[in-house]
């Protein structure tokens, strides 16, 4: 199973699914396209959709952490949401949660951001 | 019981999917959880991809060789490389020390398969490359036994 991303604008929030399988292997295009997306200077907030994610590991935290610094060096956000329990359990071992706010869903975590979808 | 299977594939990024999914098919007959498949997928992934970029240094000429054995009650699964090995395995094994924080790794691999599996073993020496030894014990383990 490959791997596959989806980026949306809301006002100034990256909302960012992914689908498949994030790995070493699969985590460099999604790094080069995610950097493309965080250059629009509108963009303040990300939002991380995992609900399509079927595996994940220590590569996958990396990409996420290394886009989080920049997002925050910009004084933005960044949420998680709909995640699987698998994913859960590397968040939670890696500290991710300390740093990236978990959120039930899409709506919710867009609503957070005061996005009205 | 002896079960074994060994694998032998070129270090590419690419042979990450094929090695995690190829070990979980193995494993998958003795009936696990999917939770205990997907640790194993996870732990393969890490070490695999630590001899890919740690030992080989992304050098796609290199070998990894997987080495796996199923017991009635646990799995064995050794990942070797014949890259350039580790200096240091305490430090390496530190959770969030990278070697390479260029190339955005979390330093989350060894963290990752310690607490996934039972049993970690890494064995390694400067140019000698490395072998890790992962070991897990399925909790089912008394209905498996016929």
């Amino acid at each position: 199973m490959s791997f596959s991303v989806e980026f949306e604008k809301k006002q100034n929030v990256l909302l960012v699914r992914m689908s498949g399988e994030l790995d070493h292997h699969t985590a460099e295009e999604l790094k080069t396209k995610w950097k493309e997306r965080l250059d629009d200077e509108e963009i303040q907030h990300v939002v991380i959709n995992l609900e399509t994610l079927s595996f994940m590991d220590s590569s996958g935290l990396g990409v996420i952490l290394g886009r989080y610094k920049e997002v925050k060096q910009q004084g933005g956000e960044m949420v998680v949401c709909s995640i699987s329990p698998a994913v859960h359990r590397l968040f939670e071992l890696a500290g991710m949660f300390k740093i990236i706010r978990l959120e039930q869903n899409e709506e919710y975590a867009l609503m957070s951001l005061g996005v009205a979808s | 019981m002896k079960n074994e299977m060994h694998l032998e594939f070129s270090a590419r990024s690419e042979n990450e999917s094929f090695a995690r999914v190829s070990v979980a098919s193995f494993v998958a007959q003795i009936d696990p959880t999917m939770d205990e498949l997907t640790e194993i997928k996870t732990v393969v992934s890490e070490a695999v991809t630590n001899a890919i970029i740690h030992g080989y240094g992304e050098k796609e000429d290199g070998m990894v060789y997987i080495d796996c054995y199923l017991h009635d009650d646990a799995v064995e699964i050794d990942i070797r490389d014949e890259g350039v090995g580790i200096e240091n395995v305490d430090e390496a094994r530190q959770p969030l020390y990278t070697s390479k924080p260029e190339l955005e790794r979390s330093g989350m691999g060894f963290t990752i398969m310690e607490n996934f599996m039972d049993e970690v073993e890494v064995s390694s020496a400067p140019g000698l490359g490395t072998t890790v030894k992962l070991k897990k014990y399925f909790k089912k383990s008394e209905t498996l036994c016929n």
